[in-house]
């Protein structure tokens, strides 16, 4: 396989990871923590490397996913026992583990190989760079990292997939059936941390957030079938890499820029899809209506 | 059809928001094989009680025992009906889909829903008569509809007991009379049925036992006995306008004893 092909894998199993997840989180209305939790995994990523001087995979995605669970345990404390509305401890949290994340680079910089473009905007351009030996055949880290990680969210959303779905749309009924809420919240905030960290070196830990955000909410607007959404935002975040990574060689700019503005484009053309979907609909109503009229 | 052996024990039970108390030592027993009411004037905590039964809402003291036992070892006999506004209809989910989820407690973990439980559903659906509208989008139905999409799915829990929260709350009156008809049915085959309500009328009407609560417990006891002119005025205080719906009610209620 080529740059390109390797390139082009690494932003489709990313935007697979992110469209699984972001169906359940633009369902629960928290699309934010999905935010807050790709910005806090910043300061996991710098302790995790001050402390082991290492940026192996697997340092960085439990660092960084200790992190991102912290934050959104930290969220739901704020609200719950605190009573900080939702948004305001979203804000609290992910802009103070953030900036904590930005002060420890800083403080730190002399001497570590790691700074916030890097973690912010990602590179995916250099997947192809970074071979792993797999028995005699080089595969990309991002590769062999996203792969692990879609297995892992893939064995947890098929096999949970309906305690995700009871506890997003009916907390209490599941609360009363046994099924704990808070558990499945943090299962889910789990594959999140996990798919953002994973995914940080390649797309950027901020435009991840358009490919968890965008994709479903596409999708959403299209379909009334849970199934549906969710396969119809993965072909949606797969969409995104492609063309965006074209797009990106066509203009020579930015390849995860160029993904996140293609993922907001599809949401426009599924606004203005759904909508003249609702306008047919309304009219062969009317024309029912008329012709009902007119046999009477 | 007689209330008679307690399936239900509340004991002594005080609820707290944020160390304000909402419930103060509601101590009753409830009957099996009834229509139970709980009503009482807005923030009465009625709904506060029901989520306290169904363990939704820590308790400040006191227990609630089914059958003796603590909710958690007779879960699966419990069935739980959240009020309508408490979820969002926009979800993607069919009727199908929705009712199928009363399904899942007795499932357990990662397993799917099977045949059987479809047909269950489909039952389910069937009962409340809303088959037409099987695999309808939850948001395209009405108010009514989608109570009685809760109902069926309440019924697909398959328990002995129902909690049920407002299922009557913005339903026009011949969803009212089909809604009343299943659960009057339910209890006919020996289930325990509790509902929140807010109509006086329906309640002396069609409940064999009444609950009337304001943050603490007016009285309990069958329906007849609990409405009396002395009870309401405690439960309601002196709000005009319901006074004077209630002294009606009282007159109503023994000109039907009178007559009986």
């Amino acid at each position: 396989m080529d740059g390109t092909a390797w390139i082009l894998l690494t932003g489709s199993l990313v935007a697979i990871c992110c469209a699984l997840c972001g169906t359940f989180l633009v369902l629960k209305g928290m699309t934010m923590v999905g935010d807050a939790i790709s910005h806090a995994v910043l300061p996991g990523i710098a302790v995790a490397f001050l402390l082991t001087g290492s940026r192996s995979m697997s340092v960085m995605l439990i660092g960084a996913g200790a992190v991102g669970l912290l934050a959104s345990f930290l969220i739901e404390t704020m609200h719950r026992r605190a009573r900080v509305q939702q948004d305001a401890s979203i804000g609290i949290t992910f802009t103070w583990l953030f900036a904590l994340g930005v002060l420890l680079i800083s403080v730190f910089s002399s001497n570590i190989d790691l700074d916030q473009d890097c973690v912010l905007y990602g590179e995916i351009a250099y997947v192809p760079l970074d071979m792993l030996d797999a028995g005699g055949k080089l595969i990309p880290r991002a590769v062999v990292m996203m792969t692990v990680v879609l297995g892992v969210i893939t064995v947890v959303f098929a096999s949970g997939w309906k305690e995700l779905t009871l506890t997003t749309f009916d907390p209490a009924l599941a609360a009363g059936l046994g099924i704990a809420p808070m558990l499945w919240h943090y299962v889910l905030m789990s594959c999140i941390s996990m798919t953002t960290v994973a995914a940080f070196e390649s797309v950027g830990a901020i435009i991840v957030v358009a490919l968890f955000t965008a994709p479903p909410a596409a999708a959403y607007l299209l379909t009334a079938s849970l199934g549906r959404m969710t396969a119809l935002a993965c072909v949606f975040g797969i969409v995104c890499a492609v063309a965006g990574y074209w797009i990106a060689l066509w203009i020579d700019g930015s390849i995860a820029g160029a993904m996140a503005v293609v993922a907001g484009a599809e949401v426009a053309a599924a606004l203005v899809i759904s909508r003249i979907r609702a306008k047919r609909v309304a009219m062969v109503a009317e024309r029912g209506a008329e012709q009902r009229v007119l046999l009477e | 059809m007689t209330p008679d052996k307690p399936c239900i024990e509340i004991h002594d039970l005080t609820v707290a928001y944020n160390r304000r108390p909402v419930l103060w030592d509601v101590d009753t027993t409830l009957p099996s094989a009834s229509l139970i009411a709980i009503v009482g004037p807005n923030g009465a905590g009625k709904s506060t009680l029901l989520k306290s039964m169904m363990g939704l809402l820590p308790v400040a003291s006191g227990y609630v025992e089914f059958w003796g036992e603590p909710l958690r070892s007779v879960r699966h006999r419990v069935g739980y009906m959240p009020q309508r506004e408490s979820v969002d209809w926009d979800f993607p989910a069919s009727v199908f889909d929705v009712v199928l989820m009363g399904r899942y407690g007795k499932l357990g973990l990662f397993k799917r829903p099977r045949a059987a439980d479809r047909d269950a559903a489909m039952e389910c659906i069937r009962s409340v008569g809303l088959e037409d509208f099987a695999n309808r989008q939850i948001s395209r139905l009405s108010g009514g509809q989608q109570q009685r999409v809760f109902l069926a799915r309440a019924l697909a829990q398959d328990a002995d007991v129902y909690l049920m929260d407002e299922p009557f709350a913005g339903v026009d009156a011949a969803t009212e009379s089909t809604i009343l008809s299943v659960l009057k049915q339910m209890r006919e085959s020996g289930k325990t049925i509790v509902v929140v309500h807010h109509d006086l009328h329906a309640v002396a009407e069609h409940f064999d036992w009444t609950v009337l609560l304001n943050m603490h417990l007016v009285a309990s006891g069958e329906t007849a006995s609990v409405m009396t002119a002395a009870n309401l005025q405690k439960a309601y205080g002196g709000r005009l306008h319901l006074l004077t719906e209630v002294t009606q009610l009282v007159q109503q209620h023994e000109r039907s004893i009178r007559k009986g």
